[in-house]
């Protein structure tokens, strides 16, 4: 069957107007970037000129991408358990919404925001970067391959963050289970690209390439295995 | 009669529900079991059972969001069948027991929500209407968690009239409301009667299905009877009427054994009698009459009443785990 349009943008506003007046899950959106913003910023600043040529070794933007991995992960946990927690998902699965019009509007979003504080996060660190590092420390801190990498990979993290915490939450009964479960499987996303960062996991084309290949296969199945697991009879009848 | 995949439309005399020998089981545990039963268009139709008898099992069921182990329906004039899961639930809307909104957006935009997701035209009209329907259209701009628990209530009810369903769910609408929210809710589904919409109550409150459905079954995860009220008392008990002299009769047997309409009489205590009627009107003034002659001083003569209730505690407790007929 078609999926909606209007169905799908009716979950999507739905969310984001809930999400505006959530102060905890706003809050908790904009504290994580920032932990990770602190070792780059320091960096910035106490780097002196001589020792930017370790930089040109070292990849802090990539580092970084642990944003998109983690943001989205406690936001989508809490979709559908929240949902059932609340006692609003029995009235919105009566309505004629489609599960894969539901989960595609959840999905979207927790993939707006996300996408947007990580964004917001490495344009902030970059005119940080711009405008206090010294002459020599900004090349090595900001590098145009790690740039791309951020605006290619930013998306497809998100993504791969979205499916995993939307399957939890879809097999969760308690909301802070969701939560710390979907954090921690997100980990290995995070600790890949800190390998990445630090140089332990060379980072060329090559690797790009596969990491890139790999996250877009990984994207697509998880949309399939948040849409099988999303079983509407168990949701509604298992108790909370 | 029915349909498949939502493109026939459903013929005005078919019954919005039509359900036959449906079961659902979670494991070994039965919710309900061979239920068979149809409820006209317009009908406001009350389910009522003890708790965990099945009957949010079968709203569910019927509302496509559970699906039974075996047997058929159709709902709104469609077969339930997965494939005609969102066909149905175009046509219906459930109102569960618990209200389930938003609670930090407002009524507006929860309404706006739900309205979008039937892809209702106007959304702006049918919000104002609905909220005109529960009397809530002042409270359009407030929080719903700043509403009480029988605004809230309202809301709820709001939400389903949204897309004009031709059968409206309605699970324990008044579970948990004060007398004056119930009354409230009760006018509401009276106003729906008039409206010719399809009423499938579920409810606790006996006297409430007494007032408001047409007709009712009751449940106990078999099917334990259906009918009209007045039909249900008649076909369990015998109609009495209660007869009290201010001083005992000394030839009762005299008094009652001649009257037209009385099939039997026992004495209950000093001074008063039960007499079994097979038709009270003719009874009731025969007996009057026989009192009279007899010199009597009589107190009292009053028809015995059996409420729902009766009927309700004498299908589901005496008769518990016994099939209906």
């Amino acid at each position: 069957m078609r999926i909606s349009r209007r169905r799908v943008e009716a979950i999507l506003h739905k969310e984001l107007r809930d999400l505006r007046r959530s102060g905890n899950v706003v809050s908790a959106m904009v504290v994580l970037p920032l932990v990770f913003l602190i070792q780059p910023v320091i960096q910035v600043f106490t780097i002196p000129s001589s020792g930017s040529p370790a930089l040109h070794h070292e990849h802090t933007l990539i580092y970084m991408l642990a944003i998109p991995a983690l943001v989205p992960a406690a936001l989508a946990a809490y979709s559908i358990v929240g949902e059932r927690v609340q006692g609003t998902l029995e009235p919105l699965l009566s309505t004629p919404v489609q599960q894969n019009e539901l989960i595609l509007g959840k999905a979207l979003a927790v993939f707006l925001p996300s996408v947007a504080v990580a964004y917001a996060v490495f344009a902030f660190f970059i005119a940080i970067v711009e405008v206090f590092a010294a002459p020599g420390v900004a090349s090595g801190l900001v590098q145009a391959p790690d740039v791309v990498a951020q605006i290619v990979f930013t998306p497809l993290l998100v993504t791969w963050s979205i499916w995993v915490g939307m399957a939890i939450s879809a097999r969760s009964s308690d909301l802070r289970t969701a939560g710390q479960v979907s954090i921690l499987v997100s980990l290995p996303t995070v600790a890949v690209t800190s390998l990445i960062a630090f140089n332990v996991i060379p980072s060329n084309l090559r690797v790009a390439l596969a990491f890139g290949i790999g996250l877009v296969v990984l994207d697509r199945l998880g949309w399939r295995a948040a849409t099988l697991v999303f079983d509407r009879e168990r949701l509604i009848t298992t108790t909370k | 009669m029915a349909s498949v995949g939502g493109s026939a439309r459903p013929r005005s005399d078919d019954p919005a529900l039509s359900v036959r020998s449906l079961t659902k089981r979670f494991g070994d545990r039965v919710a309900y079991q061979e239920v068979s039963f149809e409820v006209g268009r317009g009908e406001v139709f009350g389910f009522l059972g003890p708790n965990g008898a099945g009957k949010t099992t079968m709203v569910r069921t019927l509302g496509t969001l559970i699906a039974p182990s075996s047997g058929a329906a159709t709902v709104a004039g469609l077969d339930l069948t997965p494939a005609n899961g969102v066909a149905i639930r175009r046509r219906i809307a459930i109102m569960p027991e618990a209200p389930g909104l938003y609670l930090r957006l407002s009524v507006r935009d929860n309404l706006a929500c739900f309205a979008d997701l039937y892809e209702i035209p106007d959304p702006p009209d049918r919000i104002r209407q609905a909220l005109d329907t529960v009397g809530l259209a002042d409270r359009i701009d407030d929080a719903c968690g700043a509403l009480s628990k029988g605004l809230r209530q309202r809301v709820s009810l709001a939400r389903a009239l949204l897309s004009d369903p031709e059968v409206l769910f309605l699970d324990e609408p008044t579970s948990g409301l004060d007398p004056a929210a119930t009354k409230d809710v009760h006018s509401l589904i009276e106003d729906l009667r008039r409206r010719g919409v399809t009423v499938f109550l579920t409810t606790h409150r006996l006297e409430e299905a007494e007032q408001l459905c047409d007709r009712v079954a009751i449940l106990n995860t078999t099917l334990r009877t259906i009918g009209r009220p007045d039909e249900l008392r008649d076909r369990l008990f015998r109609r009495t009427l209660t007869v009290r002299t201010v001083t005992p009769l000394a030839r009762p047997a005299a008094v009652f054994g001649l009257v037209s309409g009385v099939t039997g009489w026992r004495v209950e205590g000093a001074g008063t009698y039960v007499l079994e009627a097979s038709d009270i009107t003719v009874a009731a003034p025969e007996a009057t009459r026989a009192l009279v002659a007899a010199g009597a001083d009589v107190l009292a003569l009053t028809e015995s009443h059996h409420s729902l209730e009766d009927v309700y505690l004498q299908l589901v407790e005496e008769n518990d785990g016994e099939p209906a007929e």
